[in-house]
């Protein structure tokens, strides 16, 4: 071991700023995975010691119905066992409107009795009136929401009929995401000044019950009240059902990146086994002479994997100081997703996780070329021709195993999925192979159809693709992979923000109006239709829940432990509507679709949609019995129906014939085109809440940008984290022009002694680099628009629409990046004289 | 007296397509320890693939060479090279030294690979050598009869009980030839080791008390240098 070290230490010397570059193909796989790892602990860590601000109490009591009078006096009972605090909420959607700029908007309202929320702030600006709104009666407004319709502090809300003096901004809630706020901006009012008609018939408020107890454990007091809870059909929260909840998620988070840091770090692998397996062909005399002077293959062997394995150190502490350096960014990359705003903190297991990680993939990857070392014969020492020993090497072959049962086991590790192990190596090995295989048929093709028509630098620079030694595969490998990677996710999110698009053209609906109770029918569609608006349909919606399938009750089966029913399907509330046709969302699937009944038929004939039918094991014939505000209707599944919920308009599981919901107790939906533009659509808003306030209003316009926004967000973070491995290419790629230098300094040293101007050795490389480039962004951007037709044809089942324009951005960025490398990599290798680079090389 | 090298029916063949080529045929020898001799004949006539046989740096096709008391056929790769590292120095034509160490490193690396230390042995046979004032230099920084300077005191550094020349001079002009022929001749004489020198240069075969010739893979004479005398007069 003392020759091996002593000659590892001194071998090293001369090529340490060549072996930089196998250092940092390592570092950037290892800094991703630590910059993920140690934020998902952090996070993990805020999260756990901010628990009760997720929550904002100790207990939660909800329940999307008024409390009953028993759910009001078990809530009572609890706050007088157990001293405390507590506090009245209810939250729902509805329109909020601004008089000074006469701009409304569909917001969440929370209307709010007591000191709620007991832990955690609510930011506000002016600071503290959270404290006060309450007593003032005054309202709290989002931020964004004040910034949109362009109002202050000290203006006003109206928020059903009754108007609010805005006390402050709402900059941040503790325990909120910024995504939530995005999507449905919030406005919090005192519960005591609330239209009450907010909360009438048909709205979908959920109330809740807050409380803070000054030293009673909240899960003992839970354990306690249980089964009078699902009694009465209410539903808790806790801070430590909360915080698992977040853990998971944000543990699933954390551990999907951690995959595609993963995959980085294989790129990185890749890139070193590259560089390895030149240096080791440039070493090969060494070990030839080596072995001459006495040294067995295992100390040559040894000396070497000391090397690597002292690189792969380095490479891996400094990709973890990177990490850590990236993890700052993260927040800004992550922030509106998370519920807490998360400090900075080192997780030394992250660390110490990533530096292993690292150091084992360095060198499991430099091992696969460096066992070659052991077959070096010593006879090549004095015959150059002399030939390594052939036959099978099985040490190599145990390391590509162990390469494969190393994917396999960090995929386990991060997702504890046995379909996740198995398909995680299987799909990597599936692109990487996919890809060598281009990089093979392209050598084969060019090499078969050379354009012997071309000039010379060109001819040069396209044989330089499949001469001895070169890069081509590695290169397609790396820089392939990373450009597959984000046109990938470039891809399908384009596909699934252009489903959406076309989904909510044409004849679909613009604005949806919704609660329109039956007295202000007539009213709504005078307003709408003098405002010049089309209405595409007025739908009536009534409120049902199940009662009984085939004449058991629905209380009986929830009980019954054998029934394969989901809960849910039984006790949910069922706004179903009646319609004597099925609209173009919907395609029949089985039976018959009744158009009307006498109002008085005693079994009505109903279409089910299909897939609620299968939850609750029914077909055609079945029967189902309904409670509609108390009376019970029987009714038998007369059709199935498909349903595309995707469509961007009222559906429903229940459709009932024309006749017997007539005269229920309904409100309407209203669908419009929406107007022309914008603007339209906004004066058609502040208009219909000007006169009817408790009518929601979907813009269906600021929906679509909404999801853009989110889906634009989500696949920013998924990006930021392919971008390890495009920046990992890239490196990889600085390491081969680096690292293939000596044969390139040759090859040009010969060139200029025949006479080549610097300028032809120039566009040699310039054509090498520019094909290189061109071929592994075709493959790459090839592979991604198959990745991307599959993903979206059997994952999310929209239609692929391939972004041409995205295409041929990454078809000139990949090329024209691998250039810039390759010739500045090149730069010393033109600027040298013939003939010093024929002394230095010999 | 033993031998530090004896040679018994030696063939090496290789198949090349659908024909089998004998490059050495049937050579036997034997090497008295301290004894010098030369290895000539022209080019293809299979001189470097005896010395590397007779180094154990190939395996014969049939026949046997004792190298240092060791039957090489009977060893395998790692415990030939043990053998090389205790009792074998090399010269090379391409000189042959690792490019990343310094010249004195360079004269270390056989003791080190015993897990000895030899700094000041090193120094001495640099000093020996005329290097004394070159010992950090790299290989790049010397000359071709420097480097080949420097690989001779390699060769000595572990008191080896043979050594295998090849081609020592053929990299070199005259005069630099000259003086590493006089080196190679003086140490060999002080450290009383046993040489095996391959070249094309007569006037260095003439300098061993034995030439073997070979011609076509065969040994076709093997004349001691006192019946080279006897013939000159």
């Amino acid at each position: 071991m003392a020759f091996s070290s002593t000659f590892a230490w001194r071998d090293s010397r001369t090529s340490r700023r060549r072996l930089l570059l196998f250092v940092a193909s390592a570092a950037l796989g290892v800094a991703a995975l630590v910059a993920i790892r140690s934020f998902s602990d952090s996070l993990q860590t805020t999260v756990t010691e901010q628990a009760r601000s997720l929550t904002g109490s100790d207990l939660t009591l909800h329940s999307r119905r008024a409390f009953s009078d028993e759910a009001v006096a078990l809530a009572d009972s609890i706050a007088r066992a157990y001293p405390g605090e507590q506090a009245r909420e209810a939250a729902f959607a509805s329109m909020a409107y601004f008089p000074s700029t006469d701009g409304a908007r569909l917001t969440e309202i929370r209307a709010i009795e007591g000191g709620y929320p007991f832990y955690g702030e609510i930011v506000t600006t002016p600071a503290s009136v959270a404290d006060s709104y309450q007593q003032r009666g005054e309202a709290l407004v989002d931020a964004s929401l004040l910034l949109q319709y362009d109002v202050s502090p000290g203006d006003s809300v109206r928020v059903g009929q009754t108007m609010y003096r805005i006390a402050g901004a709402i900059d941040e809630i503790a325990g909120q995401t910024g995504v939530g706020s995005f999507v449905g901006p919030r406005v919090y009012v005192p519960l005591a000044s609330l239209d009450s008609t907010l909360l009438g018939f048909g709205s979908r408020a959920e109330y809740r019950r807050h409380f803070r107890f000054d030293n009673a454990d909240e899960e003992a007091i839970l354990a306690e009240i249980q089964p009078t809870l699902t009694d009465l059909g209410l539903r808790s929260d806790t801070p430590t059902e909360a915080q698992e909840d977040w853990n998971n998620a944000l543990g699933d988070l954390g551990r999907f990146l951690s995959l595609v840091g993963f995959v980085a770090l294989l790129l990185g692998g890749i890139g070193v086994a590259s560089a390895i397996t030149v240096y080791v062909r440039q070493k090969a005399d060494t070990v030839a002479t080596l072995r001459c002077l006495g040294a067995t293959a295992g100390q040559t062997l040894r000396a070497y994997v000391l090397q690597a394995a002292v690189l792969g150190l380095i490479g891996a502490v400094l990709g973890a100081a990177l990490g850590v350096a990236v993890q700052t960014l993260l927040p800004a990359v992550l922030g509106s997703f998370l519920p807490v705003e998360v400090g900075f903190a080192v997780s030394w297991q992250a660390v110490a996780e990533g530096i292993g990680i690292g150091i084992a993939v360095a060198l499991v990857f430099a091992l696969l070329p460096l066992v070659r070392v052991r077959r070096i014969p010593p006879l090549r020492a004095i015959r150059q021709s002399a030939e390594s020993e052939g036959g099978m090497d099985w040490l190599r072959l145990a390391l590509f195993g162990l390469v494969a049962l190393g994917v396999a086991a960090f995929a386990w590790v991060q997702t504890g999925d046995v379909q996740a192990t198995v398909g995680f190596p299987l799909g990597i090995a599936a692109v990487l192979g996919l890809l060598a295989l281009a990089a093979r048929g392209v050598m084969a093709a060019v090499r078969r159809f050379f354009p012997s028509g071309w000039p010379y630098t060109a001819r040069q620079g396209l044989a330089n693709l499949y001469r001895p030694g070169n890069q081509t595969l590695v290169l397609m490998l790396t820089l392939g992979l990373g450009t597959f990677l984000i046109a990938t996710l470039w891809l399908v999110q384009t596909s699934l923000l252009d489903q959406i698009a076309v989904t909510s053209g044409g004849e679909q609906p613009g604005l949806i109006l919704f609660d329109i109770q039956p007295d202000q029918r007539d009213g709504i569609r005078d307003l709408v239709e003098a405002q010049d608006e089309t209405i595409l349909g007025q739908i009536p919606v009534v409120t049902t829940s199940l009662a009984a399938v085939n004449g058991r009750d629905t209380d009986d089966i929830r009980q019954d432990s054998t029934s394969t029913i989901p809960s849910w399907v039984l006790r949910r509330e069922y706004r179903s509507t009646y319609r004597a046709q099925l609209v173009d969302s919907e395609t029949l699937i089985e039976g018959e679709v009744i158009a009307r009944v006498p109002a008085d038929t005693a079994v009505v004939p109903i279409s089910l949609e299909a897939d609620i039918a299968g939850d609750l094991g029914v077909g055609i014939g079945d029967r189902l019995t309904w409670n509609v505000q108390g009376v019970r209707i029987e009714s038998e599944v007369a059709s199935l129906r498909a349903v595309d919920w995707a469509r961007v308009q009222p559906n429903f599981f229940v459709v009932f014939p024309e006749g017997p919901l007539d005269g229920a107790p309904q409100f309407d939906i209203l669908l419009t085109r929406g107007g022309s533009d914008a603007e339209a659509a906004a004066q058609l808003q502040r208009e219909v809440v000007r006169a009817y306030p408790n009518v929601s209003i979907v813009d269906v316009r600021l929906v679509l940008n909404l999801v853009q926004g989110v889906l634009g967000q989500v696949s920013f973070v998924l990006q930021f984290m392919a971008l390890f491995s495009i920046l990992t290419g890239l490196v990889v790629l600085a390491g081969a022009v680096l690292i293939s230098r000596f044969q390139r300094i040759e090859e040009s040293m010969l060139l200029r002694t025949l006479g080549a101007a610097r300028e032809q050795v120039r566009w040699i490389l310039f054509a090498e680099y520019l094909l290189l480039g061109l071929l592994a962004a075709a493959v790459g951007v090839g592979l991604a628009l198959v990745g991307g037709w599959a993903l979206s044809a059997f994952v999310f089942e929209v239609p692929f629409v391939p972004a041409w324009s995205g295409v041929l951005v990454a078809l000139l960025i990949v090329p024209a990046l691998t250039v810039a490398i390759g010739l500045a990599g090149s730069k010393g290798v033109l600027q040298r004289p013939p003939l010093e680079v024929l002394r230095s090389a010999g | 007296m033993s031998f530090a090298l004896s040679v018994r029916n030696l063939t090496k063949t290789f198949d090349s397509g659908s024909r089998r080529l004998t490059v050495l045929d049937d050579v036997s020898f034997d090497l008295d320890d301290g004894a010098t001799c030369a290895v000539v004949g022209p080019s293809g006539s299979g001189k470097t693939t005896l010395l590397g046989l007779c180094a154990g740096l190939d395996r014969p096709s049939s026949g046997t060479v004792e190298l240092c008391d060791e039957r090489l056929d009977a060893l395998d790769e790692d415990d030939r090279s043990r053998v090389r590292g205790q009792s074998v120095g090399f010269i090379f034509q391409q000189f042959r030294l690792i490019p990343t160490l310094t010249a004195l490193e360079n004269v270390t690396v056989p003791l080190e690979l015993r897990g000895e230390r030899g700094d000041n042995e090193a120094k001495r046979l640099l000093e020996r050598v005329g290097l004394g004032d070159r010992m950090t230099h790299y290989p790049t920084q010397l000359s071709g009869g420097e480097q080949q300077r420097v690989a001779l005191a390699r060769a000595f550094i572990n008191r080896p009980r043979i050594l295998f020349a090849d081609e020592p001079t053929g990299n070199l002009d005259t005069e630099t030839s000259d003086r590493v022929e006089d080196l190679l001749f003086d140490l060999n004489a002080e450290a009383g080791t046993a040489l095996v020198v391959v070249t094309h240069d007569l006037d260095l075969a003439a300098r061993t008390e034995r030439i073997l010739r070979l011609k076509g893979g065969r040994l076709v004479s093997d004349e001691p240098q006192s019946v080279r005398e006897n013939e000159a007069a």
